[in-house]
């Protein structure tokens, strides 16, 4: 049987050493009386060589050559071939949690340099050691400012990813904490800023804002968190990571928070997962963050050692009264994230997202020649543009998608209202070539 | 070691972009921009490959040790579901493919895996339904636990806001059902670990949700009374929640939904052996029985009568989201590949031979380390080090000293019901040699302990580190290297 | 007048202003001391209420108001020397002041000998 050591002759040693005859016994001393199932619905056991086929057979299912489009703050970037051949050290991904740190010294030094590459690209003093995604990240974000305020209402932008605010909405149904959208025009792109200022009340305990937005718009969020501080709100930053590589780190604007989806810094898509969220904090938040957190100490003998700390925040010692239920933290994820920023370095990170921004200039032109398409929004986008397209996005997105190109998401499944608008994406993965393609695909669009 | 960032020259690169194809051009106003560069390495790919590899080197890994973490299955991870995972067909679709119309037909091989996994883990455990969405053990006791919710809603029993758990339970019990609403309420187990059932009786009542049970318990032990505790907490309106963190003991022999529970978690990262990446990530999938089946998180994957699978996201009365999308797939697509290896025959040899390598280091160990229960264990024993206790040896002693031996000690202090709890969980993988080996580390540290204690308290001696100072760590937080 | 309750609390009572802090025993029970969450000033308590929080390493424990008041000072130091209340729990250690007292709930705390008599019984 693979994967299990024990021979016929092992066992009969063993089931001697315990005074057992058998497994049938062997259950029944362990007080298991149930009769054995028969579990009709698994199949028997397979060869490595079937297995491999079957799922070499099962991903071909899935059309993986599709020219892609996507983005909603999930985002197709170059992955450097050092990376996987970094995190495939089964040192790391065959280890768990570093609770025995005297073993653990490669993880635990890892993750405080993850934590370190979060606050410099944040700006903030403190990370921790991540969570599950970006969306479970918001919602954490928002109990922590319901613990440091003992307020319950949140206010949030419509701006913000849907799939952030679909989730925090789950995660919240049975908390105390009334969660307030401010939507967003259909017209406009930029968040309502005047109705951000105006939700903030002295009950607020937080105002949710990303950078960039949804729709890739930078908006000057400063008047919104200018007002949250005069009412000791906490203004809590969604960022995408690949876009701070330019844009003012929330550490430097007035944010208390910054939180967000990592999946950007070096993992892959993977149909939804697994992903990386992160959490950086002023320093005044520290021991109210949720999840692990390592810090740098000294061993016995003095040497410059690392362990997890501020243990007392978590569940398997607080428990109910803990910051949060989460026990682990996506560990390979910020390794991955970690390799990346290594690789990348100072100088490769800021320039992918520089050839983001790039090409998102390069698409707006390209768009802006055809007559039947509107780019909406002027100034600062990053690397999403919003079609307004002659007819239903859905529709056009059916078509395209029977020509091998997934060109962007129709913004009418997360918005009623912008059924004729496309989100469309780019990163430094786009060539000149397959925008032109997209360009081409619109023109020739049938609208009728 | 140095950080990678005390590593870093002026000008080092590791990984060249592909030349600019189209003109250097934004539109970011200045006032945008950040002052500096993001204060990142600047190494070379070797620099890099050295620094992390060497790193990695200081871990403790079940490729390269024996790793009896007591309650985390620590069992081997197959190659070739890493392969697998790596396959590109299910590295590179995004996700959003999902949301758009028409684009599920581009992911039909992944929603097949999701959609196997699925009907898989309903049969091995006994239930009706399961939903893959939850992103890790403590994220499937929240989904479970708000399920629990959902259904006192839905039937008009908003009253049930109590949530009963063991004080054995693991700490994320009473920290999801809290994040889920509850009020929790502690039930009382004896030193085996099975709950005290009077107790349990004087706190049932109106106010009272369910109960969340570990099965097998926490200490390693199947509860004889399970059916009986489910039938009075069902009896009271009620109902039961398994915390399957324990399920290779069981996995293919005993199905929790058989027993009566309502609702169940799996650890895929423990009992389907994907790998735990130093903490994460992993899968915490739910299983329901039929009445909890409306509240699953949405979208639901179904398949369709021409056999190809889709998405149905009209379930009213769905909790809502808990994963961005259909939850972690690359580690789901491992835990898939890992059952289909082994089968229906396999699975259940897993439990056999996990449950056999416990009670064979139970009864080797028993001689030397005191037990709270003697009776037969399922897949992991738990001892007490409270013999060499007035020698100034602990658990935490015998726990290093293990490391200085080459095994990965087992968990220690948890249970908190069990006085210096050692926790040893082999697994199924493990061989009868290894076991043996790590039998007469443990005998030579018990007599040690009797003979020279200070020996131990000394260990490791072996590690780049030891005994670090954890109350400064806490007391004087250093927690980033913030750079200029 | 010095008064103890049997939450290990300690108070100590000058005109109109009461100093509150764990007693010894408390200190020794819970370790080495790593965190101190304080109360604001001007936060007002009910005895019994969830006063202040102590974690060390291992453990997070509750502080309960021994008596009802308003807070009139926090020892600050506490914030980055927690050490301060293993070294010297019933002195440097002190965790606020309370004022607006009531000389009821000081009647139901105890004295320093019969504390002492309550911590043999433990």
């Amino acid at each position: 049987m693979p994967y299990i050591a024990n021979t016929d002759s092992d066992r009969a040693e063993m089931f001697a050493a315990i005074g057992c005859r058998d497994f049938a016994e062997m259950w029944q001393r362990a007080q298991v009386t149930e009769p054995v199932p028969t579990l009709e619905a698994l199949p028997q056991g397979m060869s490595e060589p079937e297995l491999l086929q079957l799922f070499q057979k099962l991903s071909q299912q899935n059309h993986s050559g599709l020219l892609s489009f996507l983005g909603g703050g999930y985002y197709d970037h170059l992955i450097p071939a050092a990376l996987d051949a970094i995190i495939s050290r089964s040192e790391f991904y065959t280890a768990y949690t570093p609770y025995q740190p005297e073993a653990s010294q490669g993880t635990l030094q890892t993750i405080y340099e993850y934590q370190s590459a979060i606050c410099r690209l944040t700006g903030m003093q403190v990370a921790n050691a991540s969570l599950y995604d970006g969306g479970s990240a918001v919602f954490e974000a928002a109990l922590l400012s319901k613990r440091v305020t003992r307020r319950s209402q949140i206010i949030i932008s419509a701006a913000v990813s849907p799939t952030f605010r679909a989730m925090l909405r789950t995660y919240s149904a049975c908390q105390d904490l009334a969660i307030r959208e401010i939507p967003v025009a259909p017209d406009r792109l930029c968040d309502d800023l005047e109705a951000l200022e105006q939700a903030i009340t002295s009950d607020t305990a937080a105002v949710i804002l990303q950078y960039p937005n949804f729709f890739g718009c930078i908006p000057d969020f400063a008047a919104v968190t200018a007002k949250a501080k005069s009412l000791r709100a906490l203004s809590i930053a969604v960022c995408y990571p690949t876009a701070l590589a330019l844009l003012q780190p929330p550490g430097e604007l007035n944010f208390d928070l910054a939180v967000g989806e990592a999946q950007p810094l070096g993992l892959s898509l993977a149909c939804g997962g697994p992903y990386l969220g992160f959490m950086a904090v002023k320093a005044e938040y520290m021991r109210k963050m949720p999840g692990r957190i390592a810090g740098r100490t000294t061993d016995l003998d003095g040497k410059t050692a690392y362990v997890l700390t501020l243990q007392a925040r978590e569940q398997h010692i607080r428990r109910e009264n803990a910051m949060s239920n989460i026990c682990s933290n996506q560990n390979l994820c910020a390794l991955t994230a970690l390799v990346y920023l290594t690789l990348l370095g100072k100088q490769g990170f800021q320039d992918i997202a520089q050839q983001c921004a790039s090409k998102t200039a390069f698409l707006r032109q390209c768009l802006a020649a055809i007559p039947e398409i509107k780019v909406l929004g002027e100034g600062n986008f990053f690397n999403e543009l919003t079609l307004e397209l002659p007819g239903p996005a859905g529709k056009f997105v059916q078509q395209a998608l029977q020509k091998g190109c997934a060109p962007g998401l129709p913004l009418g499944l997360y918005y009623p209202g912008r059924e004729k608008q496309l989100l469309v994406a780019v990163t430094e993965k786009r060539t000149r070539a397959e925008i032109t393609t997209l360009a081409n695909i619109l023109k020739e669009a049938a609208w009728n | 070691m140095e950080l990678i960032f005390a590593r870093s020259r002026p000008g080092r690169r590791a990984y060249n972009l592909p030349k600019l194809d189209v003109p250097a051009q934004d539109c970011l106003p200045d006032a945008l921009r950040r002052a500096k560069p993001v204060a990142l390495p600047e190494v070379t790919e070797l620099d890099a490959a050295r620094h992390f590899t060497n790193l990695s080197r200081l871990n403790f890994g079940v490729d390269s040790h024996f790793y009896p973490l007591g309650s985390c299955t620590m069992k081997y991870n197959p190659k070739a579901h890493e392969a697998i995972a790596r396959m590109p067909g299910f590295t590179t679709p995004h996700p959003r493919l999902l949301e758009i119309p028409e684009g599920s037909d581009a992911l039909q091989g992944s929603l097949e895996v999701l959609y196997r996994e699925e009907r898989f883990l309903s049969e091995l455990f006994g239930f009706a339904e399961t939903t893959l969405q939850p992103m890790a053990g403590a994220n499937g006791e929240f989904t479970g636990v708000m399920l629990i919710a959902a259904w006192c809603k839905k039937h008009g029993q908003t009253q049930r806001n109590v949530m009963l758990i063991p004080d054995s339970a693991h700490g994320t019990n009473p920290a999801s059902a809290a994040q889920a609403g509850f009020i929790c309420r502690e039930i009382k187990s004896d030193a085996g670990g099975n709950l005290d059932l009077q107790d349990l009786k004087a706190k049932l009542g109106p106010e009272v949700a369910g109960l969340m049970l570990t099965c097998p318990n926490t200490v390693g032990m199947f509860n004889h009374d399970v059916k009986a505790i489910c039938d009075l907490v069902h009896q009271a309106g009620g109902l039961c929640y398994c915390d399957g963190a324990n399920a290779n003991a069981i996995v293919g022999r005993v199905r929790p939904g058989d027993l009566g529970f309502d609702v169940m978690h799996v650890n895929v990262h423990k009992t389907f052996s994907t790998p735990h990446g130093g903490g994460g990530p992993g899968a915490g999938p739910v299983c329901v029985q039929e009445i909890l089946q409306p509240f699953l998180p949405k979208p639901r994957i179904v398949q369709k009568t021409d056999g190809t699978f889709a998405l149905e996201s009209n379930c009213p009365d769905s909790i809502g989201q808990i994963a961005p999308f259909l939850g972690s797939f690359a580690v789901l697509l491992r835990s898939c590949a890992y059952m289909l290896t082994l089968g229906r025959e396999g699975m259940r040899r897993v439990s056999e031979n996990a449950v056999l390598n416990a009670n064979y280091l139970r009864v080797k160990l028993a001689p030397f380390f005191d037990q709270q229960i003697t009776r037969d264990c399922m897949h992991e024993c738990v001892f007490s080090a409270t013999r060499s206790k007035d020698n100034g040896v602990h658990a935490l002693d015998i726990a290093k000293a293990l490391i200085d031996r080459g095994f990965h000690p087992p968990t220690i202090y948890f249970p908190l019901i069990i006085p210096e709890a050692l926790m040893i969980e082999p697994t199924e993988t493990e061989s009868k040699e290894t076991l043996d080996a790590f039998i007469a580390a443990m005998q030579e540290i018990a007599s040690l302990a009797a003979s020279d204690p200070q020996a131990l308290l000394q260990a490791p001696i072996s590690t780049p580190v030891r005994r670090l100072d954890e109350t400064g760590a806490a007391r004087h937080p250093d927690l980033a290297s913030l750079g200029d | 007048m010095k008064y103890y309750s049997e939450d290990h609390e300690w108070v100590e009572v000058n005109g109109e202003i009461a100093t509150i802090g764990i007693t010894k025993y408390a200190a020794e029970e819970l370790g080495d001391l790593t965190f101190v969450e304080l109360p604001s000033v001007d936060d007002s308590f009910q005895a019994g209420d969830i006063l202040a929080t102590v974690e060390s390493v291992k453990a997070a424990s509750d502080v309960y108001s021994p008596i009802s008041g308003v807070v009139s000072e926090i020892n600050e130091v506490l914030e980055t020397e927690p050490e301060r209340v293993n070294e010297d729990p019933e002195g440097e250690g002190w965790i606020c002041k309370f004022k607006g007292l009531d000389q009821e709930d000081l009647d139901k705390l105890m004295s320093a000998e019969e504390y002492e008599k309550f911590l043999q019984s433990l």
